[in-house]
């Protein structure tokens, strides 16, 4: 079923996306569970393709989910083919009610989100998992297997479906920053 | 609106910081950051706060016989400036007098600027953890200078880029 999605592109959603504003916490869209989809409504397939557009114009951005711009469902947008840390990369894909199946390899890693501007900080992710998802417009099942940082992306974008931040996961007291880095 | 600078100190024991936030509650001061840890014992609080007048906290802190405050106001902070490239400092080895001094000056001669440091001593093994902000292109001498220090201390140092990603 993966190469479902290595075949797939945001042209084949078949509209145009638009760029959205990003929601910065603590706006409480991003800290409720996000409503499964069905991957074939409209809204939906737009959705999908806002949110791609969205995160090509943002700078340094890897992935973008659902409530980020507002929208409290399980859809997010990923593309990891730039960042020096990938290693499996599936190119630019749209998940919908993605949910991780499999997790190994945890280790700390430094995340900045484009939802909590100022801050960053020190959380624990599988190096390696297995997420199930249904892709948007065909709502075609994928069982997508990936590693290093497609992982870490992935992860963070689901939790982001489930209302967490990674505010909710860092490692201790002494593991939030503030951020010196802008992209 | 006031600005204050508060610490508390004393030696640990259950519900120490609500006592101190209830007090600091009571008379209108928001805290805004702060950091709260024990140390080898003792409970060390370091608050900013916003709100009252620094008296006003003085007496709401004061029948808080076991703990050692102090208040302070100080200026607002300005909005943060985009400072330099954050990095992290681990030194460990035996405990000797003096290596927080050393290593931290040598990073202050690099023009690096501590946000954040913590030591730790564990019966003979002291650890120092430093986070640093460091300007454009000073890494590599600062390093090797560290390994100087390093070497008359007789511990061991190492700097490395504090990477965060953007997800």
């Amino acid at each position: 079923m993966s190469d479902v999605l290595a075949d797939w592109k945001p042209d084949l959603l078949g509209v145009d996306g638009k760029v959205l504003p990003v929601v910065t916490a603590p706006a409480g869209v991003l800290s409720g569970v996000g409503a499964e989809v069905d991957p074939q409504d409209p809204e939906v397939v737009q959705l999908a393709a806002d949110l791609v557009a969205t995160m090509r114009v943002s700078p340094g951005c890897v992935g973008l989910a659902a409530p980020q711009v507002g929208v409290g469902v399980q859809v997010f947008a990923v593309d990891v083919t730039q960042h020096p840390k990938t290693a499996t990369s599936h190119g630019t894909f749209v998940l919908c009610n993605a949910r991780v199946v499999e997790a190994s390899r945890w280790r700390l890693g430094r995340e900045g989100c484009m939802s909590v501007p100022d801050l960053t900080g020190d959380v624990k992710r599988a190096g390696r998992v297995v997420v199930e998802a249904v892709l948007p417009g065909t709502g075609e099942a994928v069982l997508l297997t990936t590693d290093a940082f497609e992982a870490r992306a992935l992860q963070h974008e689901i939790d982001h479906c489930a209302g967490k931040l990674f505010l909710d996961r860092v490692a201790g007291a002494h593991a939030v920053y503030q951020r010196k880095v802008y992209l | 609106m006031n600005e204050l600078a508060i610490t508390v100190i004393g030696t640990d024991r259950t519900g120490i910081i609500a006592e101190v936030s209830e007090a600091l509650a009571g008379v209108g001061a928001n805290l805004s950051d702060s950091t709260m840890t024990r140390l080898r014992g003792h409970f060390a609080m370091t608050l900013i706060c916003t709100g009252p007048a620094a008296g006003d906290v003085e007496k709401a802190l004061a029948p808080l016989g076991d703990l050692i405050s102090t208040v302070r106001v100080v200026e607002q902070e300005a909005d943060a400036e985009v400072a330099g490239e954050p990095y992290l400092v681990s030194v460990h080895g035996a405990d000797r007098l003096g290596i927080v001094a050393a290593v931290t000056r040598v990073v202050a001669a690099s023009g690096g600027n501590i946000t954040d440091l913590t030591t730790r001593l564990t019966g003979p093994l002291y650890v120092l953890i430093a986070e640093v902000d460091l300007p454009p292109g000073v890494a590599d001498g600062l390093a090797a200078r560290l390994a100087v220090a390093a070497d008359e201390l007789g511990v061991e140092v190492t700097l490395r880029r504090a990477e965060s990603d953007l997800l």
